[in-house]
């Protein structure tokens, strides 16, 4: 259950964020893009995130995770493609390696959504 | 009255363990040490591949290990015997090492030996497919053992580990006559993601390949360019 330590990692990173902030918002999502081509399964993050935040300030916050696909490139057919994973990883065409990954490896904190008292809000930079 | 708004962080999820991993390198850099990541499956063979390695390269170059797979004392002891600093890490239940606690056991290195007098270091991962490919630890080169009764189809459904690996170790080929199992096709899975790996079909039980391995690790101590005054000796 590695996602127990990216949730921890999120939660950090979220925390050091909402601490720097003045005053402090009300956040009410996250966005997360995770590719598929990582060893991250999206329903234990939430899972994890979900028994992670009880009883904390991002306890009821939403975790939104875009997938990102699994994209290569190959360079002899000169065309991006979609390997087959846990079946075929090779180009589908000319059976070429995959060796230059367009996407899918992404595992990052997107952006937040939140809210504040209009009179309070101070704008991000 | 409120208003919603959006601050874009951006940040990697494995930020803290990349910078962590980075850390640790420079450490291992500044010492001339050359750190290698050596993970698999529970039981593909790690530790009696330590064996074998530490049997022969210990009276050739200064080797230290980072035992992370450890359920009990009985791993670590099986390698001091071959007279070699073996700093074992509490992973307590983790299912991989991370920057972290590495640096933990890069402390240990510090402050009870001489770092400086060491040329390798093996950190041996804890025992899972999945999870040690995402987090780096501050080595130079990733080992990946996959063995014979595994079959050929894992480095496709697990394929993050392979895919990051610079060297493959298919262990256990003594068993293969007794195995349905076609160890080309373990090669070909893998180069699938990974063409420019290198892919070693070892024994530790027979000894066949372990040349190999040898050469290759000798190889990528002198690519480290911060080193390698001390193996002259």
């Amino acid at each position: 259950m590695h996602e127990t330590d990216m949730t921890k990692a999120l939660i950090i990173t979220v925390k050091d964020w909402y601490r720097s902030q003045i005053p402090q918002p009300k956040i009410n999502k996250i966005h997360l893009i995770v590719g598929q081509f990582t060893c991250v399964e999206p329903l234990s993050l939430k899972f994890a995130f979900e028994v992670q935040t009880r009883n904390t300030f991002l306890e009821g916050v939403e975790l939104a995770i875009q997938d990102i696909p699994l994209i290569a490139f190959c360079h002899t057919c000169q065309q991006e493609y979609k390997p087959n994973i846990g079946l075929q990883y090779s180009c589908p065409d000319c059976k070429s390696p995959m060796d230059d990954i367009r996407s899918g490896r992404e595992l990052k904190i997107d952006r937040i959504e939140y809210s504040t008292l209009e009179e309070q809000v101070v704008k991000q930079t | 009255m409120h208003q919603t708004f959006d601050a874009a962080l951006e940040i990697n999820l494995l930020h803290a363990n990349q910078t962590g991993a980075d850390h640790n390198r420079k450490h291992f850099d500044r010492w001339g040490i050359t750190c290698l990541n050596i993970m698999s499956s529970p039981g593909a063979g790690k530790t009696v591949l330590l064996e074998q390695t530490l049997k022969v390269l210990k009276d050739k170059f200064k080797i230290a290990v980072i035992e992370g797979d450890m359920t009990t004392e009985l791993d670590a002891d099986r390698l001091r015997k071959y007279d070699v600093p073996v700093i074992p890490i509490n992973t307590g239940r983790s299912c991989h090492l991370d920057s972290k606690m590495v640096a933990g056991g890069i402390h240990t290195l510090e402050h009870q030996y001489n770092p400086h007098d060491f040329d390798l270091v093996l950190v041996e991962n804890v025992g899972n497919l999945v999870c040690p490919a995402e987090f780096e630890v501050g080595e130079h080169a990733k080992v990946a053992l996959l063995s014979v009764t595994e079959g050929e189809d894992k480095p496709l459904k697990y394929p993050v580990m392979f895919q990051e690996a610079d060297c493959l170790l298919i262990t256990k080929t003594d068993l293969a006559p007794y195995l349905d199992i076609d160890l080309d096709c373990i090669a070909d899975n893998v180069r699938q993601m990974n063409p420019n790996i290198t892919i070693i079909y070892l024994s530790a039980k027979t000894g066949a390949g372990l040349s190999q391995w040898f050469d290759w690790i000798e190889k990528i101590l002198q690519q480290n360019p911060v080193k390698h005054l001390s193996t002259q000796v």
